[in-house]
């Protein structure tokens, strides 16, 4: 067996293959519904109504979205550019405890001007933390991979660390959590009312913004000839090195901001639990977005639906919510295969 | 065709068709080999020369067509086969073990599973009298990674004879030698095909296929266009047929040389990974002169490309641009020095292939106040600038939103001359400038490189192919294990001359005198 690359794939392969991998994907989640024992038409209903079957649905998915966005939006940054951040996670962290330190009243200033200092300084925080393994690529040539992963234990342990010691609020009846933001700390409601907050129209401007910068700025023009041909942008006289720790900050900033949003914007306050792996899942949400940062909105919102429908399923007939999980991953393998086969043609001998 | 119809025919390929998608690589090939007999397939790249030997070998199978061995058919699709039936191909990237020695590379495949010290001493006996035998000197117990390109081809060739080949197919087996090495390769060629071995050699230079050849077959964009006899054609002919139009003859005037643009004195680099490093180099570039850089691949001239480039500085010794000496290097600050870069390998350093031919052409120029202002791009502008390229030098494509990697090496060589030259350099560092361009191309990369000499440049020619060099060059210079010998001008030197320091000797003596 041979794979023969089509020259030009033309739309009804390049849309065909996509769609096939979609309705791969829902035979797959009926499959699993009929594995767990239920009705897979009903639990394919109950998904799409708990995702999106409501006004209230609909607000929920939105907000589940809003952290996705700006991981995957971070993933797509470091990603374009070959940069191969797996620690969104540690960076989210790191601006969720920016976010708790200047709001439970450090900063005595009115919302107009926290809120912008808090997104600031949270993302210069989570910005820091990559720049570490960004500098250890460079330098020493470790592998980012390996560091950044890691980098995602160590602030789990030390934001655990925090809110049993430092950060822990008093009168948190012993829980590990921290206290509560000041009100001028948090993010309004869109409209008064819905549980939506400001912070899911932030992440569409800034996937906005990352488009502007990746296709209308020199830093994204060096961003994207850094990640397509590191040796060739070399040799051109790219600062090759520079590229990279800006890609780093630009990352580690957008995936700070997940952690301030939801801060900021949601619970009020920091517990271990703020990100049930934001981090990671925005590497599934950049890659099914092919890294476009427009895209990125698209696949977020699906990726947040299939949660918010999955656990909505899972309260009404007790089919497990790592179906979602599940379904996810299926989708993302479904749809790189698709891709893979819109492009080439599988030939015998 | 009177006396070959005589010879036993020990291949006949038959209506051999091969599709890559809608493109054409071969259009049913019909030819007979003889026994004995030394065709040359000639054409140029893309061509079809290697889909069709592909073919042969088993790599591919035709989607029509035949294969017929000693009378037999080749079953498509299947290497061993070919093997065999007694069919050996020497391929231009060498397909030898580094960390074995020449013996186990030799018989590597051939033996059974056990062994007894007596079949080891056999089969030593035989690669030695087959050493003997075709004038293939090496040594059995030396590692392949301590050779010689010439000597790892010689190894290649014992172990065709040692798998009994009765057809030999050689892929541009004279492209990694010196002249001298290549004359040996011809005589080992002679005495094989004496004991009645066949031969196909594929080549794309016209005095060897006239040199080695007993009938000529050309093929043009995946067809067998003409098939003459060697003795009944010359080269101007050949020419004609394997590009399928008459070719201009490169006219160069003599010119003046100027001052020196960058000067080298006595400067050594460290080697790195497999690239040689510089050992006292002592080079001056002037202006309205073509200096060429002759040797055989891998003796440093990657390094001093490198050097010239700005990725690489001098560990020792002195570097000056137009007497000022260097003190910072980079790629940057070359660009900037007015260093046009041309480099050896268009497709992984010289360009972006996913970028657009747009992206391409500002790669190195983005920067610039035209291109960027206060971190915004214009690409209006830079599409402009690209049109300008396409234009001028003659890019052929769809248009600037074309990726690259959609183009024919010569259009990428085209652009990324484009890309440089529109700087209006003060220097040109060309490296490898036509490797595996059509003549077309070549012809017109040359004629670039002239007048960018004419217009009072100064043009650093690297190149493994000596014809090239010696052709363009206005003094020449060889390098040879990371050594410069001194400078011949034009007309000082033969091939043969050339080829004695190609080999490595006389360095010491020149380095005594000095």
């Amino acid at each position: 067996m041979r794979l023969e690359p089509v020259a030009d794939p033309g739309l009804g392969r390049s849309l065909g293959y996509p769609a096939a991998a979609l309705g791969a994907t829902v035979a797959f989640a009926m499959a699993l519904a009929l594995v767990a024992g239920a009705d897979p038409f009903a639990v394919l209903g109950l998904m799409v109504k708990g995702a999106a079957g409501s006004k209230f649905a609909l607000l929920e998915t939105l907000n589940r979205a809003t952290p996705l966005i700006f991981t995957g939006l971070a993933v797509a940054v470091a990603f374009r550019a070959k940069l191969w951040n797996i620690g969104a996670e540690a960076q989210l962290y790191a601006g969720a405890i920016v976010t708790v330190l200047l709001g439970t009243g450090a900063l005595g200033l009115p919302w107009p001007l926290l809120l912008p200092v808090s997104a600031l300084f949270a993302a210069v925080a989570g910005a820091l933390v990559l720049l570490g393994p960004a500098t250890l690529k460079l330098r020493f040539g470790v592998d980012e991979v390996v560091t950044t992963l890691l980098f995602n234990f160590i602030m789990l342990l030390f934001v655990s660390y925090l809110l049993e010691g430092p950060m822990k609020d008093p009168a948190g009846m012993g829980w590990p959590k921290s206290e509560k933001l000041i009100a001028e700390a948090r993010l309004p409601r869109i409209m008064e009312g819905l549980r939506l907050h400001w912070g899911f129209l932030l992440a569409l401007i800034a996937a906005l913004g990352v488009w502007v910068v990746q296709t209308r700025t020199t830093l994204g023009y060096e961003m994207r000839a850094v990640g397509l041909n590191p040796e060739a942008a070399r040799f051109a006289g790219l600062p090759v090195g520079r590229i990279l720790i800006k890609t780093a900050l630009l990352s580690g900033g957008l995936a700070a901001l997940a952690g301030w949003s939801e801060v900021a914007g949601l619970k009020g306050s920091l517990t271990l639990d703020l990100s049930p792996g934001f981090g990671y899942a925005g590497i599934i949400v950049a890659m099914l977005a092919l890294l476009n940062p427009l895209g990125v909105v698209v696949s977020a919102l699906f990726v947040a639906g299939v949660f918010v429908g999955a656990d909505s399923m899972s309260r009404a007939i007790g089919v497990p919510t790592y179906i979602a999980d599940a379904l996810t991953a299926a989708a993302l393998l479904f749809m790189v295969l698709a891709l893979l086969l819109a492009r080439v043609r599988v030939r015998r001998g | 065709m009177g006396m070959e119809a005589q010879a036993r025919v020990v291949l006949r390929l038959s209506g051999i068709t091969k599709r890559f998608g809608p493109l054409v690589a071969n259009d049913a090939i019909t030819f007979d080999l003889h026994e004995g007999e030394v065709i040359a397939l000639l054409g140029e790249n893309g061509a079809g020369k290697t889909t069709l030997m592909n073919i042969l070998f088993g790599h591919y199978s035709a989607d029509e067509g035949a294969v017929e061995l000693f009378g037999a058919p080749l079953p498509p699709g299947n290497p061993r086969a070919a093997l065999a039936a007694g069919v050996g191909m020497v391929h231009q990237h060498f397909t030898l073990a580094d960390n074995l020695t020449v013996m186990e590379n030799i018989t590597l495949g051939t033996e059974p599973l056990w062994r007894l010290g007596r079949g080891r001493a056999a089969a030593r006996g035989r690669v030695e009298d087959l050493s003997r035998d075709f004038g293939l000197a090496v040594h059995p117990d030396a590692r392949v990674g301590s050779l010689t390109v010439g000597e790892r081809q010689r190894v290649e060739i014992l172990k065709a004879l040692y798998r009994d080949a009765r057809i030999l197919i050689l892929d541009e087996p004279t492209a990694v030698l010196t002249p001298q090495e290549a004359d040996d390769l011809f005589a080992t060629l002679g005495k094989a095909v004496a004991r009645g071995m066949s031969v196909i050699f594929i080549s794309h230079k016209l005095h060897e296929v006239m040199a080695i050849s007993s009938r000529v077959l050309v093929l043009r964009h995946g067809r067998l266009v003409g098939e003459v006899r060697t003795a009944e054609t010359d080269r101007h002919q050949l020419a004609t047929m394997m590009v399928g139009a008459e070719v201009a003859e490169l006219e160069v005037r003599p010119h003046a040389p100027g001052p020196v643009l960058m000067g080298l004195r006595g400067v050594s680099t460290p080697a790195r990974g497999n690239a040689t490093g510089l050992r006292g180099v002592t080079l001056e570039l002037r202006a309205g002169q073509i200096t060429g850089l002759a040797g055989v691949s891998g003796n440093g001239q990657a390094t001093l490309a490198a050097l010239v480039g700005g990725l690489e500085m001098p560990e020792t010794g002195e570097m000056d641009l137009a007497g000022a000496p260097v003190e910072g290097w980079s790629p940057r600050l070359a660009v900037d020095a007015g260093v046009a870069r041309i480099p050896e390998d268009r497709h992984k350093t010289g360009t972006i292939a996913d970028f657009t031919l747009t992206e391409n052409a500002i790669l190195e120029s983005y920067g610039d106040a035209r291109f960027s202002r206060r971190g915004w791009m214009d690409w209006r502008a830079a599409e402009g600038f690209a049109q300008d390229i396409i234009a001028t030098y003659d890019v052929r494509c769809p248009g600037p939103a074309t990726r690259i990697r959609l183009l024919s090496g010569g259009n990428m060589q085209k652009l990324i001359l484009g890309r440089v030259l529109e700087r209006g350099p003060k220097i040109i560092l060309a490296n490898q400038p036509v490797r595996g361009l059509d003549i077309g191309a070549v012809t017109y990369v040359h004629q670039r490189l002239l007048r960018a000499r004419d217009e009072g440049a100064a043009v650093l020619l690297i190149s493994e192919d000596l014809d090239e060099v010696m052709a363009l060059s206005d003094v020449i210079h060889v390098i040879s294990e990371g050594r410069l010998s001194p400078a011949f001008a034009r007309g000082d030197m033969t091939p043969a001359g050339l080829g004695v320091w190609m080999a490595g000797h006389g360095f010491e003596e020149a380095g005594h005198a000095a």
